[in-house]
This record gives C-alpha cells, structure tokens and sequence, in this order.
C-alpha cells in the first residue's frame, strides 16, 4: 500500500496537522527527508533494518503506541545503540508518521517454511553450534532470539551466504600462540594495551597477558562461518530464512 | 568455503559450574565466593590468611572496574574459576576475568520507565547454580542467564512492577531451587517469598508473609488490612542443610507508620522466618516487632552458628535487627534466647521474657512530631553483618542516628507510595556511626571504631585476624578482629555501598569491595 501524502497548510495549523497526520499515517517529504538523513544509517532507507532493528513491521517493540514512538524517537532508547535524535518535538513527530507509514508497506515477501527452516537450523546448517536461541546453543556467533526482529529478511540471506560481508559490529576472530608454542582460534571478547580475552571455538573463556603471547593475528572480516550458498540448496535457504525472520524474541 | 578448525582446549578455560554440593562446602573452597553471604551459614567469612595483621600495610589496589550507572552500587561479587560476577544498577550483569579486571561480557536489561523503587534503583548481586546465574531485577522479574555467555536462558515475572514491587536483592539458590524476596514496604504491596525451578523458571512455591482469609494469622490484620499488608523480603537470607530450613526477614507492615488502620499484630511483618526449602512450609516464626509504626525492617542477615550458648552447645541464629537491638534465637524451634541493644535506641523500654518489645508510646508518629532512635534507616539495614568463628565475634556496622515522625495521611492507590508520616532530623544532631564487635553468645560489646557517618556498608571478617569495611567518605579500610585498631586505610574516592568479599587469583588472596562506581580489588603488593 502506498504512502498517503499529508496536505500542506501553512502557519499555526502546522502542529495540529503534525498530531494528525501521526493519527493518520500520514507523512510529508520533510520527515521522509529527516528519516533518510537521520535514521536510515542504522534502519535501513525503507526501514528494512542493518545495524539497527527492521521498521517495516506494524508492531514496534519499544513503541506500542504513537507516544512512545515519538519518545523513542527524540529521547533514544536506554542501554541500546538508539541515540537521541535532537530533533525538535514536531520533527519526532513527523519522523514517527513516517516510521509508522514504513510499517503500512508490504514487507518483503518470505517464501520458505519456517518448520522446515528449524529443522534445518538444529540439523543439517549446524547453526545451533555457535549460536543461542532462547538461551540454548553455542555462544560464538550472536544470539539470534530476535534476530527477527532486527534483521530485515534480505539482510538474512546475505549473511547466509556471505558471512564475510556481514561480521557484525564488535567481532573478530583472533589466532593466538602462547610463548610456549600453544595455538588457539576464537572470538575476542575483549582487548587492551596489556591482556585479550576471547572465546574459543569450543565455548570456553580464556584470558592472557600479551606478555604471555608469542603471536596475535587478528582476522578483521573473517567469520568462522561458512556460506550456506554451497551448502544448502535454494529452497533450504529460503527455509531457513524464513525460520530465523520468525524469531522475534520474547515479546 | 572456511574450513571450520576446531581445536582441542590446550589451556586451561575459565570454566563455569557450580553444582549445588559446591555452595554447600563452601567453607572448603575460600578461594571462590560462591554465594551472597559466602556461604548458606551468611557468615561473610573468610578463611584465607595470607593478608594478616603484620602484612596488611603492604596492601595495593590491584584493579578497578568502573560501572556506567549514577545509581548506588550495591553488590556483592561472585567469584568462581577465574571469573568475577557482578551486577550493576539497576539491572545489568558484568563478568569480568579476575586476572586483568577485564570484562567477558555483559548482559544489559532496559528498565521501563514507569519501575518503582522506594530507595534507589539498586542491585546486590546475582546467585550462581551449575551452569546459570540469576538476577532478581528492579522491574520485579526473574532471569536466568547462561553463565559462560550472559545470554538469557528463561526470564519470568515475579510481580507486576507498575504496584511497586521490585526487585534488588541477591537470590539464593538452594539445591534445584531459586529463591527470591520482593521490595515494596513503601507502597503497599502483600508480601511474599518464592522458590522457582532452576532449570525451567517455574514457580515451585510462594509463601505470603501476610496470610489471605483463612490461613494461619490472617487475624493479625483488622478488616481488609491484609491486603496492603507489606512485609516484604527484601534482604537475602540463610539456608541451613542439617534442618532444610530456609532462615529469611520480614519488612515493614504498610503503610509504615499508620497503625490505627490495622490492627493486631500483622504477622509474619517483623518476623524471622523458618521455612521448609522444598515446600516453603513454615516451620517456625519470632515477630521481633508485633505492630510496627516506626518502619524498622527486619530484613537483616539471619547468622546461623553452632556455638556455646550459658553453658549448653545449641544450633543458633544470630540476628542484628535495625531496630537495635541483637538476637539470638534458637535455630530449631525459634525460642527466644537473648536481646540486647548493639546501639542507641528510645522506641522500646526493654523486652520480655519471650522477647517480645516493651514499646514507648512516646516515640509513636503525631502530628506534633515524635522524636525516636533509631530513625527508619535503622542501626543496622540491609548492608551485611560478619561473624568470624576464629575470634567468636559479631561485627556490624552500626547507624547512630535518630529522626522526627510527624504523622500524615496514606491513602492507597497502587503504585504511589503508601507511608503515613514526615520524616525530619533531630535538631542539632550529628549523627555518627561505628564498626562494633561483640560476643556473638552474649552481645556484650569488644571494641568499637568510631566513622564519621552513618554508614551502609557491610563488613567481612578474615582468618588472618582482620576485619575490612568501609565509610560514606570513602575509606576502606582494615581493623585487628581482636581489638578494632585500625591497620591500613585506602581512600577510594567515593561512597561505600557494598559488601567486602574475599577470594585467590593465581593463588594470592584479594579484597573486593563496591565503592562509588568503581569495583575496588585490593591484594599484598608483589
């Protein structure tokens, strides 16, 4: 369904026509504007999510109503990546119209079954062994309980089949040989001037003095996860994007 | 295609399991800190000895963590396999690698805005079970989070927040059991205390510490009283494996300090506790202060020991109320053995033989203003006593102060605070504080060391014949468990809300403590 424009009028009618327009789904170019310029890096330009959740979707977590979407969109959203946005209160509000309209479109269609995705996902994709649904799996991949949520579905694909071009944020694989001839592979989990702590392929935590390492390589794009492209057949990985667009977390 | 390599563990990891036999015997293991108090005895006791009275001046900050929040920093670390775990305000659980200081990861909750908490938006700590932790959070749910990851195994509501319940205690996990307190004594909540299957989040029993119509001492509340009843648990209690009883406090009955609009005694507010772990069937109960109106809590660390109490070898709980006075009750049965004031107090003239208070009518809230000691944050409060069965004594840190209750109105309306009085200073007072030691059989005092304030901060006792705490000013420091002289002093440059815990990193003791935003780790200088 396509957008409504919202009439133009001038004046002091202007933040009437803003409350309005929030009541109608309505949005003007300006807050499409003010979207692109301030939001779109993290949610997408259509609001199909990166770096920050999808917004295409009728139902927002942190904004079960038209207030709390404009909060969120001034004020940010506490012990997340979301800022405040600086914007004056008819901005938020205009961008809040605008956010809502992305969840009137149609999303993008999923075509696989999500029944045969998780079956996929536990069995044959070997998925579980790096990462967590719902508090259960391996740890060295991100949990992916909401990915759902956060990943627009074409975001999904491409990470299945190219995980090198979608390493999130704040991961890195390391190669660490002790002094005395010890080699481990893992993620890091942290890192200063005189230590690194990581995780190993196997789920454990280790934690060394650089003083005690012979050797550290770090692995800046690389994933240890394969791409599914050979893996999998087509219609699998429609599967089991469909399952991992299915996880929404715990609501 | 990368080719996934997957190599053997050649180090030794920082592993993560503690089975419930593991807290158990912790008095076997002092090189972790397994649970809250230490151990299920709550005795915040350490048995190393490697820091002692003629090294102790040779003690060197190690590491600090600093916390992101403004909020107090109240919690006690776990310590266990080369990883420190810790919680910070209001919500969030670190843990952090005890060699370097170094986090591992975090678990980061959003707090809705709308969450209630009477006194700061606080957490204690988390409790630790094989492979899980658990926090109790301000928005008054249980989480399980995978101990190697921080990632959430199940999250469950305990209460709704929006009737201000919350949550910020350390839970205790006892055998396949989590057990955890609500806060709420402000606003008029019915208390209760619950146990939740470790492995699924499901609630295994809930023990309401104001009874509903028909059962036992729902007589003790005049009308619909009960409903608004309080008596919260909001303190972390003991856990005795000889008798399977669980040792927990009561809080205040509500509103706090109006007592005309429920009369009776208003059980089990005010109360020590005994419950079945299993079932959460009371075993026994002591109402230390039937009909409270000076909000006086006694939700303080039940000390279970086994000592020489006149003469006879009895399984004892020890018991500093914040209402001053210091308990000693049998462990089995709940008689009343002992009762004596460890500070200044007005608002009883004494206690009977069963130990039941003796109150002046003078102290009681008016509308004039009613002068009492102490005042509602109490002599003792939530910050944790120590016991050290090398030297026999009981070490708390004691608030000398007193308040003026002008009576007020309380009407109920969920969620708003739920009181009856003002609350003002004495006039002309400079209220004060001290580390006091005393016989823990007879509560006659040993030694005192004097600070400058009212503190909130817990004590931890050593075998190397040291007593460590801290001041509102910022000193932490070390005194001789014999005789209170102070032996070393660090200025940690902001206040102390925590409790003092003790364990070895790469076989060297260290001392941790929660002081301003910064978690303080203290060992002997190389």
């Amino acid at each position: 369904m396509a957008r409504r424009p919202c009439a133009t009028i001038a004046g002091s009618m202007k933040a009437l026509i803003a409350s309005l327009g929030l009541l109608m789904g309505c949005s003007s170019p300006e807050a499409e504007r003010l979207y692109r310029a301030q939001c779109a890096d993290c949610h997408g330009p259509r609001g199909e999510g990166g770096r920050g959740p999808s917004l295409n979707r009728p139902a927002l977590r942190h904004a079960p109503d038209e207030a709390a979407l404009v909060n969120v969109v001034s004020r940010g959203i506490a012990g997340t990546e979301m800022p405040r946005s600086g914007m004056s209160p008819r901005q938020a509000q205009q961008v809040a119209a605008f956010v809502r309209s992305l969840g009137r479109a149609a999303p993008s269609a999923v075509p696989g079954d999500p029944a045969r995705g998780a079956q996929l996902y536990a069995g044959k994709g070997g998925c579980a062994r790096c990462h967590t649904v719902n508090g259960r799996g391996g740890a060295l991949g991100p949990d992916l309980t909401d990915i759902g949520a956060r990943r627009s579905v074409s975001y999904l694909r491409a990470a299945l089949v190219d995980p090198q071009a979608a390493v999130p944020e704040g991961f890195l694989q390391v190669r660490v040989t002790t002094r005395d001839g010890r080699r481990l592979t893992g993620v890091r989990l942290n890192e200063d001037a005189f230590s690194i702590q990581l995780r190993d392929l196997s789920d454990q935590i280790h934690s060394f003095w650089k003083s005690e390492i012979a050797e550290l390589r770090k692995d800046w794009g690389q994933s240890p996860m394969p791409g599914y492209g050979t893996l999998l057949t087509a219609a699998e990985i429609d599967d089991l994007v469909a399952y991992l667009a299915s996880l929404q977390g715990r609501l | 295609m990368k080719q996934l390599l997957l190599l053997p563990a050649l180090l030794l990891p920082l592993a993560a399991q503690v089975p419930y036999e593991r807290i158990l015997r912790a008095a076997s293991e002092p090189g972790n800190w397994l649970t809250y108090s230490g151990s299920y005895q709550a005795h915040r006791y350490s048995s190393l000895n490697q820091i002692t009275r003629a090294n102790v001046g040779r003690l060197k900050t190690a590491w600090i963590y600093q916390i992101r929040a403004r909020h107090h920093f109240e919690s006690t670390p776990l310590v266990f396999d080369g990883v420190m775990y810790l919680t910070e305000p209001p919500s969030d659980v670190t843990a952090l690698d005890i060699r370097t200081g170094r986090p591992l990861w975090s678990y980061r909750r959003n707090i809705p805005e709308g969450v209630i908490a009477c006194c700061g938006q606080v957490n204690r700590g988390v409790a630790a079970l094989d492979d899980q932790l658990f926090l109790a959070t301000l928005d008054a749910h249980l989480v399980a989070l995978d101990m190697k990851t921080g990632r959430v195994r199940w999250d469950v509501e305990v209460a709704d927040y929006r009737t201000g319940h919350s949550l910020t205690l350390a839970p205790l996990a006892v055998k396949d059991k989590v057990i955890v307190g609500i806060a709420g004594g402000e606003y008029g909540v019915r208390g209760f205390l619950d146990a939740y299957d470790a492995k699924t989040g499901r609630r295994a029993w809930r023990f309401w510490t104001v009874p509903g119509p028909g059962e036992p001492g729902h007589q003790t509340w005049s009308g619909e009283s009960w409903k608004t009843g309080g008596a919260p648990t909001w303190v972390t209690g003991a856990y005795d494996p000889e008798s399977n009883l669980l040792f927990w406090g009561t809080g205040n009955p509500g509103p706090d300090f109006i007592g005309d609009v429920r009369r009776g005694d208003n059980l089990y507010s005010e109360c020590l506790l005994a419950l079945d772990v299993d079932t959460g069937k009371l075993k026994w109960y002591f109402q230390f202060l039937p009909h409270d109106i000076h909000d006086l809590d006694s939700t303080e660390i039940p000390v279970l020991v086994d000592g020489v109490f006149q003469g006879k070898p009895r399984k004892l709980v020890l018991f500093a109320n914040r209402n001053a006075f210091y308990y000693v009750l049998d462990r089995n049965t709940g008689e009343f053995l002992l009762g004596v004031p460890f500070a200044r107090q007005t608002w009883a003239k004494g206690l009977d033989t069963r130990g039941r208070p003796i109150e002046d009518p003078a102290t009681f809230p008016n509308v004039k203003g009613a002068t009492v000691y102490p005042d509602d944050d109490g002599a003792a409060n939530w910050y944790s006593p120590s016991y050290s069965p090398q030297t026999k004594l009981f070490y708390q840190n004691v608030r000398e102060k007193g308040g003026v209750y002008f009576l007020t109105e309380a009407p109920y309306e969920p969620g708003k605070r739920f009181t009856g009085a003002g609350r003002r200073n004495v006039p002309g007072e400079d209220p004060w504080g001290a580390l006091r030691a005393w016989d823990a059989m007879t509560g006659k005092l040993r030694w005192e060391f004097k600070v400058h304030s009212p503190p909130w901060t817990g004590v931890l006792s050593t075998a190397g014949g040291l007593v460590f705490s801290g001041t509102m000013e910022g000193d932490f420091f070390a005194v001789d468990a014999e005789t209170g002289k102070l032996l070393w002093r660090f200025q940690t440059g902001g206040e102390i809300w925590g409790n003092p815990i003790s364990y070895l990193s790469e076989g060297r003791q260290y001392i941790a403590i929660a002081a301003g935003s910064s978690l303080v780790t203290i060992a002997l200088d190389r």
